[in-house]
């Protein structure tokens, strides 16, 4: 089976029809497939039963208080906020995500609650406020006081240990999104010919070969 | 009144395999194209790459993103079914001590997402001569001619090189690096270590005469299983062609629970519970093959008791289960502030590694016995949950776009151009090593505890011994000098109190040894062709039978003594030996 034929079996079934004409591997006139798209609704052959169980219960559930996830979708966006390359945190979701995770995940669970109540006691005694509904500068100047864990005050240390972990999931919920993987810049996961390094980006790293 | 039974096929099989994975599959594929009737008993569901995988799925996909969970170990997409626990099958440790098991339980077993990575045992993996490792009752000659077949029939990629200890095989061309692997290979060059390309059971080409088989597309996601079987699974490659040939008849869920055997004590078949009606079956086989990986098929024959082999079956020289050694791992990251602000471009590759590092020292005397292997990787991969996690290690280490330095982590727009920064700068190195095979690491039946289906489970005892630490220093040195060497900035090193990231027994999964073969019958439980001293009628087909692995990874010559043993089956089945 040569790749023209390969990639024409592949899109049997496939979702991604899309992806499957690449340059490299030019259809030509001939139609790349006669594509059946999986029924709406039909299970996940790639998964097990039990795993698609799981994955509805989990998304059914909600952890977080609607006060919680309101301070989730400030700091997100405080993390990843809009520019002009992409759209913030969460237009892509990340709340969503974080929702989601902490059922998958349970060792989330405390660290987050717990630290969205820290940041909210914070915030009482310093502006008298949450910190949802403190002014967009008193976000800002709390957020300081615990993002740099180098020059935190020693104790901030327990912010600055909810603030990475939020950092963490804001760039996987964000940079995993359909959103954010353009903003990456990765453009893989379609059928391609690899013949090694471009030759303009050997040039410019000082390689003369694909070898080296 | 109980509605349980067991029931009786009068089928009698040529051959009764259980397992389907490198092993299984290679005599199943064998063995029917020979024509004989052949029956196979696979523990999990049935499972087809072309309709199973999870292959060009994005990340968002997946609610986790790609996350692991406790049945999908190596992440969302990846295809094994299983894991290192297994819902109601238990396994055990004694003393204190620690070994991993990872099982797959699937059509194709764990070659459904395993690296791919394809390399022989060379001269000296036969024949050590460190006065540690112990010798093997063959040769690589005697290997080399099922090596050279295995690569005819399933297709690897590689470059002849003539490195005494590395065979080369009959390749297909390989894929070239990455570009953070050309800083490894420049960076290991100053270091003194050799890079070669990698040797991976990957269609580069379409494999002449196989219609079935696409060629690669150069996603990188092997782990998933390949859609168009443009890589090594063996479900896809030995045993749905064997199904095709109509010689070849798959149980799925079926648990194999022992080998059954006769007044003479010669094998007669293999008794199992079927997973969908849980109700107990027996067939018949006038051969029996055991590829149900190395450790679940010691546990079968220890599990299978009767007046002719009260210590267990193949056993009367008490070495079922002992011998039990996985490789030595131990790995090291980093990252390329070269690197930072790079281009993008489709830089997926294959789903295998595409540079190693053979031993490069020989046999030069160090503290530890024979060598090990490094494996390298970076890219811009397809990014997944915990996608650049830590970036406040990172990014005050590095001056910003305007020269300047700034504080480690941050938020808003800045931090979310440092993302962008550092996307594809980093890199990793994993050592993989020849692990000594020991008497006292060993399964063993546990005496109190049973599987859900009332099995008696395996019961581990393994310990690391001074030479393999001493390894896994010296790979933490070898790694911290080529980082050095390549410019790049080293995360956190390993040392003493991890025992220099020397990972697990049993977590490279690569765990060979505990039926091992051997000329003499009161020092090993096979014959030289994995045929049972005890019994001849019974064969193994895993990893169980190596008598003493190298630094290679186990697939390759898994799929070439298999094959040995299944034409050594057809040869003894003419001279009515069998």
């Amino acid at each position: 089976m040569n790749r023209r034929e390969s990639l024409r079996t592949l899109a049997i079934g496939a979702a991604a029809t899309s992806l499957l004409l690449d340059a490299s591997c030019k259809p030509g006139t001939q139609k790349v497939a006669e594509v059946t798209p999986p029924k709406e609704g039909a299970p996940d052959p790639s998964r097990l039963p039990n795993e698609i169980a799981r994955d509805k219960k989990l998304s059914e559930e909600m952890f977080f208080t609607d006060h919680e996830m309101a301070t989730i979708t400030v700091l997100v966006d405080i993390i990843i906020p809009k520019d002009e390359k992409s759209g913030s945190a969460s237009d892509a979701k990340v709340p969503e995500f974080i929702a989601f995770i902490v059922n998958d995940m349970p060792e989330h669970q405390t660290p987050l609650r717990g630290g969205l109540r820290w940041l909210d006691v914070q915030c009482l005694n310093r502006y008298n406020t949450t910190f949802r509904e403190a002014s967009s500068q008193q976000q800002i100047d709390m957020v300081k006081m615990i993002a740099y864990p180098k020059k935190a005050k020693p104790e901030m240390a327990q912010g600055v240990a909810f603030f990475s972990r939020m950092r963490d999931l804001t760039a996987t919920g964000f940079f995993t999104s359909e959103m954010g993987v353009k903003d990456i810049g990765y453009v893989g996961n379609s059928p391609t010919i690899w013949t090694g390094v471009p030759a303009d980006v050997l040039k410019s790293h000082g390689f003369d070969t694909v070898w080296g | 009144m109980s509605d349980l039974q067991i029931k009786k096929t009068s089928t009698l099989y040529d051959a009764v395999i259980v397992g389907s994975g490198a092993g299984g599959g290679m005599a199943a594929y064998v063995l029917a194209h020979a024509g004989l009737k052949v029956l196979m008993l696979e523990a999990g569901p049935f499972f087809d790459p072309a309709k199973n995988s999870a292959q060009l799925k994005f990340p968002w996909e997946s609610p986790r993103r790609g996350a692991s969970t406790d049945t999908r170990n190596f992440g969302d997409f990846d295809a094994a079914f299983g894991g290192w626990s297994l819902d109601g099958e238990p396994y055990t440790t004694k003393n204190g001590t620690d070994f991993q098991w990872f099982r797959s339980r699937m059509l194709g077993g764990r070659t459904n997402h395993w690296g791919r990575i394809s390399l022989r045992m060379g001269p000296s993996d036969f024949q050590p001569k460190d006065g540690l490792t112990t010798a093997w009752p063959i040769t690589y000659d005697d290997v080399k001619p099922f090596y050279d077949k295995v690569d005819r029939l399933i297709g690897i990629f590689g470059t002849v090189e003539g490195l005494e200890n590395e065979p080369d095989g009959i390749f297909l061309p390989p894929p070239p690096p990455r570009l953070n692997e050309l800083y490894i290979k420049k960076g290991a060059k100053k270091a003194g270590v050799t890079t070669i390309a990698s040797r991976g059971s990957i269609l580069t080409q379409a494999l002449p005469n196989n219609k079935d088989r696409g060629a690669c597309f150069y996603c990188g996601q092997c782990n998933r299983s390949c859609k168009v079987y443009g890589d090594f699974s063996s479900s896809s490659c030995l045993v749905i062609p064997a199904i095709k040939t109509g010689n070849l008849t798959v149980i799925a869920n079926a648990m194999a629970r022992e080998v059954l055997t006769d007044d003479k004590g010669l094998a007669t078949g293999i008794s199992y519970i079927n997973k969908d009606d849980m109700q107990e079956y027996q067939v018949k086989g006038k051969i029996v093959i055991l590829g149900a990986s190395a450790c679940e098929s010691a546990r079968l024959l220890l599990n299978s008791k009767s007046s002719a082999h009260p210590g267990g079956l193949a056993n009367s020289s008490g070495v079922v289960g002992k011998y039990l050694h996985d490789s030595t791992g131990s790995g090291a990251s980093g990252w390329l502030p070269q690197l930072m602000d790079r281009k993008r471009y489709n830089e997926d590759g294959v789903g295998a590694i595409h540079i190693y590092s053979p031993w490069w020292l020989g046999k030069k005397k160090l503290d530890f016995p024979r060598g090990y292997h490094i494996e390298y990787g970076g890219g811009l991969h397809m990014p997944g949950y915990g996608f650049m996690d830590g970036i406040e290690a990172k990014n005050g280490l590095v001056p910003g776009r305007d020269g300047k330095m700034k504080d480690a982590g941050g938020f808003g727009a800045d931090l979310k151009n440092d993302y962008r920064r550092f996307y594809g700068a980093s890199f990793g190195m994993a050592g993989r090593g020849t692990a000594i095979a020991r008497e006292d690491n060993y399964c063993e039946i546990d005496p109190e505890v049973v599987d859900k289906y009332g099995i008696p489970v395996l019961r581990f005892h393994y310990k690391w011994a001074t030479e393999e630490i001493k390894q896994a220093k010296h790979m933490q040195d070898t790694f911290q000098e080529i980082m050095h060497e390549m410019g790049a900035i080293a995360n956190q090193p390993e040392g003493p109190e991890t025992m220099y990231g020397l990972q697990a027994p049993g977590v490279i999964i690569h765990e060979v040894g505990t039926v091992r073969m051997g000329d003499d019958p009161k020092k090993s439980a096979l014959n030289k062709y994995s045929q049972a001293h005890d019994c001849n009628n019974l064969f193994v087909v895993d990893a169980a039978p190596f008598v003493q692995q190298g630094d290679k990874n186990a697939t390759w010559t898994i799929l070439a003594l298999s094959m040995r043993t299944a034409e050594y089956i057809l040869a003894q089945r003419k001279k009515l030996n069998v």
